[in-house]
């Protein structure tokens, strides 16, 4: 099991960290710009004057920073050995917190929202499918499916400005903006829990609204081939009840896929997630992003792709190590 | 071809409905080509204008005709997605179809590289290239930047099926009777896959037009280009919301949710087409 198992799975995730980083320090190097040159024509413009021994002086010191001095293949290692240290760089509007820090602090909001709308919908959508699928002409059922189909291709910033301007502009039911409301006191109590509830309410609901169609339609698909299967015929014949032939028979034998969606699925509802909070001006990671693209911060750009890349392969890799638990099949291979 | 067409638009409300609505869509940008105004330029028009049979979607804030630049934003995005599908589409085809035929550790190799491709998350890669390239990004070159990044899922897609097709007993007689292994791929499989090549290519379509609108409100891209993108850009800029100017800031939300809508209703009754099973019902139907 551990060589037919594990090993793929260890390669998958070491060849996708390496495709991405490697990308990420690709990337600025091949296209036509000179972050360097940007970023000293940022400090004159603000009207600094700079002797030219300066301005070559702090041009080194950048080039450093971004790790742009040697060869090619000097930098790229270099590169890596900085990773491994965990060192993605200051930042360069708040010189000079390190890129790690910000990160940080705005990370347990993203993997709150992450969590929370991927529960909620994953749950829903699969339960929904199942049901949709043991009882097709229900009319919860079709009422359900029909839904599913119109909100499923919608883009993530499309559907969270729609709530955006429904459910806080023109019904001011929820706050416009935030992670928990200015003034209130940070603490584990009631008040200040039901506000991140508040604050966190659009964000999610819009992610899930989105989210929840795929997963219904993919276990419509799946279960409804499983419903042909001998062995839930057989159930059938022997008289057992239907609720026992949906859950133990069609799905649990459906959730297998599911769960196999939910690993290829992350790195995009993670990109989703990012796209709301901006418009939510959520406090997380897309939030931070933003401030980092107003701001043209490189380096904090870079370390938030190099974060999402690490984060959602690992991700990715704890959810393939749950298909032991799972899946007899794997198990006793 | 055309009898499939004919066929899906009567059995199929869906397919009708979509493809109705594209038909539309494609009239509006040939219409846009019209455009009284230069829609790039701002103060062309009095500003703030309600709607009214000179402007029939009013004006916004800095003084654009909201009908005529929502039609050329909408040509504009269709012609990005267009350019970014059918770059995606190359490659997609390309690996797809060499890595299923091939087979064994070319194969395994391949697709390594290719599941690294849909798990990495594209979102933050594509802003970071956006926030370098941003004076530059013009139409094509935004098109050719996000095909070069959609292509993997479908990939494996049509990976996918060639494997089955491959075990055919047609694939054998030609390789037997000395066709090459290009020849092979591009008479012989090729035709078989193209329905599904539409629907994935409808499926990237609406990503792509997905990916345009969020680049754009981050500012990711050329901002004096219409595109649905901008358009929601300059609304947002002038608070279009809180001045509660429905017209600017509605219009390009309606346009981008119908047209997607309705490419997704597209493919979606094509892949159902391709499923002999529902092929089937619909016979029974009818």
């Amino acid at each position: 099991m551990f060589k037919k198992f594990f090993i793929p799975r260890l390669i998958q995730y070491f060849t996708v960290l390496f495709i991405g980083i490697t990308l990420v320090f690709v990337i600025p190097r091949l296209l036509p710009s000179d972050p360097v040159a940007t970023q000293l024509q940022r400090m004159t413009a603000q009207g600094q004057y700079l002797d030219p021994a300066a301005v070559e002086e702090l041009r080194e010191s950048l080039e450093e920073l971004y790790g742009l001095k040697g060869g090619m293949l000097q930098q790229y290692l270099s590169y890596w050995k900085r990773l491994f240290s965990g060192d993605l760089g200051p930042s360069f509007t708040q010189f000079p917190t390190p890129v790690i820090s910000l990160i940080k602090m705005s990370l347990p909001w993203t993997v709150g929202l992450l969590l929370a709308s991927l529960s909620i919908s994953w749950i829903i959508g699969t339960i929904l499918g199942g049901v949709k699928v043991s009882f097709p002409n229900s009319l919860v059922a079709r009422a359900m499916e029909l839904v599913a189909m119109g909100m499923r291709p919608i883009p993530y910033y499309i559907m969270a400005l729609v709530l955006l301007i429904l459910l806080s502009f023109i019904f001011p039911i929820f706050p416009m903006a935030g992670g928990y409301s200015v003034g209130s006191k940070v603490g584990l109590n009631m008040r200040f829990i039901k506000d991140l509830l508040r604050h966190a309410f659009l964000p999610i609901l819009s992610m899930v609204v989105l989210e929840i169609g795929g997963w219904f339609l993919q276990m419509r698909n799946v279960a409804s081939n499983l419903v042909e299967e001998d062995y839930v015929v057989y159930a059938e014949a022997s008289g057992l009840p239907k609720s026992k032939i949906v859950f133990r028979y069609i799905m649990r034998n459906a959730i297998i896929p599911q769960i196999t969606g939910l690993g290829l699925n992350i790195g995009f509802i993670f990109g989703g997630a990012l796209i709301t909070e901006i418009v939510f001006s959520y406090p997380g990671m897309g939030t931070l992003l933003y401030s980092a693209i107003l701001a043209g911060d490189y380096n904090l750009i870079m370390g938030i792709n190099i974060f999402s890349i690490v984060g959602v392969s690992t991700a990715m890799l704890i959810i393939d190590l749950l298909y032991p638990l799972l899946d007899p099949r794997v198990r006793y291979q | 071809m055309f009898t499939a067409i004919a066929d899906m638009y009567r059995n199929d409300k869906r397919f009708a409905f979509g493809f109705s609505v594209l038909l539309v869509f494609i009239v509006i940008a040939v219409a846009s080509l019209f455009a009284p105004y230069n829609t790039r330029a701002w103060n062309t028009v009095p500003r703030n204008l309600p709607p009214s049979s000179k402007h029939l979607l009013g004006t916004n804030s800095i003084g654009q005709d909201i009908f005529w630049v929502a039609l050329v934003a909408t040509k504009n995005s269709l012609v990005l997605a267009l350019i970014a599908a059918l770059i995606s589409r190359v490659i997609a085809l390309v690996i797809g179809l060499l890595s299923g035929y091939k087979g064994g550790i070319f194969d395994r190799i391949v697709m390594i590289v290719n599941d690294s491709f849909i798990i990495i998350p594209l979102f933050p890669v594509l802003i970071l290239i956006a926030t370098i390239l941003r004076s530059s990004l013009s139409i094509p070159v935004l098109g050719v930047i996000i095909g070069l990044f959609g292509w993997a899922w479908d990939a494996r897609l049509f990976r996918s099926q060639i494997l089955s097709l491959k075990e055919r007993e047609f694939t054998k007689t030609a390789v037997l009777s000395g066709l090459k292994t290009y020849k092979v791929i591009i008479t012989e499989h090729l035709p078989y896959i193209v329905p599904l090549v539409m629907s994935a290519t409808i499926n990237n379509v609406i990503w792509v037009l997905g990916m345009e609108v969020t680049l754009s409100m981050l500012g990711l891209s050329n901002l004096n280009t219409p595109t649905i993108g901008t358009m929601i850009y300059w609304a947002l800029q002038y608070q279009a919301i809180f001045l509660e100017m429905w017209n600017w800031i509605l219009t390009p939300i309606v346009i981008c949710v119908v047209l997607i809508l309705a490419l997704y209703m597209l493919s979606t009754s094509i892949s159902e087409y391709l499923d002999p099973r529902t092929r089937l019902q619909m016979m029974k139907a009818r």
